[in-house]
């Protein structure tokens, strides 16, 4: 049988096209990679080359003609051996061509919503508790999180700049290094881009990597091997290549510091699929998310707080004390309005429910602890119980955080609601420097006490 | 500290023997052959997107591929990866397969062209980010020490990359901490449409690791016994723990940078100079039968073998179903 050559599709978005001349006459011989005709697309004007050889037996579309279809037969070759006669036989069925695979699946239904991976409910494990705690700073929590899961993997290892000599900008390292050396604590020149993409391809080779960035807003520098090259890579390898690998160091507004090192990167990174996202508020949060994101097998994303490193908690003198990734936590339940906030937001969230309670408002406040997967059931449940609800954030308001859970709380339980969703945001302006300027722009106590009235009516 | 060099090794310099420079022939043979395939695959709508064909480059990955151990060493590239996956032994129904984006394809058909990989043969991609494989690479050559298990990584980059920050970034650490990573820019003249003169202040590629001590030698891309020989110096070198290794690859892509690139800023003439007087293929196909290394007969068969491969996977990569739905969500974490 001749081979049939097509007219090509030679750009993505191409239908039909024009001959617009052939390079070679009937009878020609035809070597694979010869040029055979110069076709016009919607683009350009494009060769066709040979993929087979032979003879080309006929031209079955002149020169010259346009809106040729993509996938009809212009041409006969003749393979060695056969002879034209079996060119009318060629010809004589209509030829059939196979159409373009069908362009998209259809989506699945939204019954298969529950296998997304950004929300989580009621198939988390309850968690443990513990009796004996210790008074530690957050910072000494998140070095003896790193600590306790070196020694327990030599696979890990922590990366990034000042961490080792230094002890850490802030100190968060400190005593990593007499203790691990310096093949698994890592001093970086400044060069986030190239030492993120570093411990992404380490992570590739089953690695685990912690990343420090000395803040957050350096880690933009770096973002594209947060997004392009951890979270996606599972994904694009049909679940071939995990990633574990944390990044972590402070998030959000530091003091005084102005705006290209004051922000929010919360909603930043919980957009993506691929990631997990936690912001602990206290040392206990600290310590048993970070030792959860260590040990897991995904890209994790430890957003601290600067301002909360110096700050005691009672942590779970435990060795093995983890803090389940996808868990919020009720720091205070109450009956008559739901306040949510994450990171250093919970303090003031803690300190505007105690106000608020003189005046005879009962607040339960809700410490997020995980972003993404976010855990709305106990979001849902508390308003089923109190009717209302404010977030709190100290980053931007548009797409933020309380935009999502906004959202997610008119999907989840519209009914219930006898208030609008209240968000309480950082302004919608870069950071300013000036100290009076600087405090209008975050999230204050007030801010949250005004809010929480405004949804009770009060 | 060796200088970067000019100086092209000679083929001679290692004595390559006749079985292999049978297997060069037959592994160039076949990414050409599977390389037109997918053009006409492209050209009939089974293959969508963005489809970077590797038609001219092949002594580059063949010849550096002979120089390493999959079991132990690691591999990573850019989005002009097919010839870099069946050179590490990748079977060609699954990357076929992959191209049309089928469940039989590398990543279930959820990658395509630009985003494939094997644990198994350690190829660890297809990066579709130019130049992100760069400190990637990097990264798996910091494993290969942190492990201490001996092996190097060939990290891949084209003529475009060179110009991304990254690169430095990652030349500057991989000195610093010696790993063994080779990195081989295979210089095609072209990013895209930008020609070499027209984006960079010294052509000289191989030059670019100077500011951090890098060895770099310029080498005949388009002579798979060139690329052998220096291949072998780089390697021996990163696999002795003196650090990283430049090679600069003066190859030549005889298509456009993508299926819908109609290549009009070079002209047909040096193109054809190139395929005429250059081609990988026939330069080695010259050389088995003036050696009288091979006979017509032995080459015929081997290309009817190659097409036979190229075809098979051709009829896979079209019989095989599209991903089943429910790997719309699959994949995205794992469970911890």
């Amino acid at each position: 049988m001749p081979i049939q050559i097509l007219m090509p599709a030679l750009s993505p978005t191409m239908t039909e096209g024009k001959l617009a001349r052939w390079l070679k006459a009937e009878g020609d011989a035809v070597k694979s990679g010869d040029v055979l005709a110069e076709i016009e697309t919607d683009k350009a004007t494009m060769e066709l080359e040979a993929v087979d050889e032979g003879t080309l037996g006929r031209i079955l579309v002149a020169a010259g003609t346009e809106g040729v279809a993509v996938n009809t037969p212009i041409a006969l070759l003749l393979e060695e051996g056969e002879n034209t006669s079996a060119l009318d036989a060629a010809v004589a069925p209509v030829a059939s061509v196979t159409p373009a695979a069908p362009a998209a699946v259809a989506a699945p239904a939204p019954a298969t919503v529950t296998a997304e991976p950004a929300y989580t409910g009621s198939g988390l494990p309850a968690e443990k508790s513990y009796d004996k705690t210790v008074r530690v700073t957050v910072r000494e929590a998140l070095r003896d999180a790193m600590a306790e899961e070196m020694r327990r993997d030599e696979k890990v290892f922590l990366i990034g700049e000042e961490v080792a000599q230094y002890q850490g900008a802030y100190k968060v390292s400190q005593g990593l290094l007499d203790e691990f050396g310096a093949k698994r604590v890592i001093d970086t020149p400044i060069t986030e881009m190239g030492f993120t993409g570093l411990a992404a391809g380490a992570a590739y080779a089953g690695l685990k990597p912690i990343v420090e960035f000395m803040t957050f807003n350096f880690a933009m520098q770096a973002i594209d091997h947060i997004v392009n090259s951890s979270a996606k890579t599972l994904y694009m390898g049909g679940g071939q290549l995990p990633s574990s690998i944390v990044f972590r160091g402070p998030n959000g507004p530091a003091s005084r510091v102005a705006a290209q090192h004051s922000q929010c990167y919360a909603s930043w990174y919980a957009h993506v699929p691929g990631l997990k996202v936690v912001a602990p508020y206290s040392a206990a949060d600290a310590k048993g998310l970070l030792k959860a994101a260590i040990r897991d097998p995904n890209p994790v994303i430890v957003l601290e707080n600067e301002l909360l490193y110096g700050h005691s908690f009672d942590v779970p003198d435990d060795p093995d004390f983890v803090v389940p990734i996808g868990k919020a936590k009720v720091e205070r339940a109450g009956s008559g309005v739901t306040v949510v906030a994450f990171s250093r937001m919970v303090q003031l969230a803690l300190e505007a429910a105690e106000i608020l309670a003189k005046d005879g408002i009962d607040v339960e406040v809700i410490n997020l602890r995980s972003i993404r997967p976010l855990d709305v059931e106990t979001l849902v449940r508390s308003v089923q119980k109190t009717n209302r609800i404010v977030t709190v954030e100290d980053g931007w308001p548009f797409a933020g955080i309380g935009a999502e859970i906004s959202a997610l709380m008119q999907e989840n339980c519209f009914d219930w609601l006898d208030a609008p969703v209240t968000r309480v945001t950082g302004k919608d302006v870069p950071m300013p420097y000036a100290a009076n300027l600087e405090r209008l722009a975050l999230p204050q106590v007030d801010d949250i006490i005004a809010a929480v009235k405004a949804v009770c009516y009060a | 500290m060796m200088a970067a060099s000019r100086r092209r090794t000679k083929p001679g310099d290692s004595v390559v023997k006749t079985e292999d420079l049978i297997a060069f022939y037959k592994d160039m043979l076949l990414i050409r052959r599977f390389e037109e395939k997918a053009g006409q695959l492209y050209g009939m709508g089974l293959i969508n997107g963005f489809c970077h064909l590797y038609i001219g480059q092949e002594a580059v990955v063949v010849g550096m591929q002979s120089t390493i151990g999959i079991d132990r060493d690691s591999v990573i590239t850019s989005y002009r990866d097919h010839g870099h996956m069946l050179a590490c032994g990748m079977d060609p129904k699954g990357v076929m397969a992959e191209l049309t984006g089928r469940a039989g394809g590398y990543s279930k058909g959820k990658g395509g062209s630009m985003h494939m990989f094997s644990r198994e043969k350690r190829f660890f991609g297809g990066h579709g980010i130019v130049a992100a494989q760069v400190p990637l690479g990097t990264g798996l050559a910091f494993a290969h020490k942190y492990n201490g298990d001996g092996g190097v990584c060939l990290c891949y980059l084209g003529d475009g990359a060179v110009n991304q920050g990254q690169v430095y970034e990652s030349f500057n650490m991989a000195s610093l901490w010696k790993l063994p990573v080779i990195y081989v820019i295979e210089n095609n003249k072209y990013a895209m449409g930008t020609s070499v003169e027209r984006s960079v202040a010294n052509v000289d590629l191989y030059r670019r690791g100077g500011a951090y001590n890098i060895p770099g030698q310029q080498v005949d891309g388009m002579d798979v016994l060139a690329v052998k020989a220096a291949g072998l110096e780089a390697v021996a070198h990163a696999r002795a723990g003196e650090g990283p290794y430049i090679l600069e690859m003066k190859t030549y892509r005889y298509r456009g940078h993508s299926m819908s690139d109609p290549a009009k800023y070079r002209t047909k003439e040096e193109v054809a100079k190139m395929r005429e007087q250059h081609d990988p293929i026939d330069q080695l196909r010259k050389k088995l039968l003036d050696d009288k290394l091979v006979t017509e007969e032995l080459l015929k068969e081997m290309d009817r073998d190659v097409k036979a491969v190229v075809s098979q996977a051709a009829d896979f990569a079209q019989a095989s179903p599209e991903p089943d739905p429910s790997e719309l969500f699959a994949d995205i974490l794992i469970e911890a």
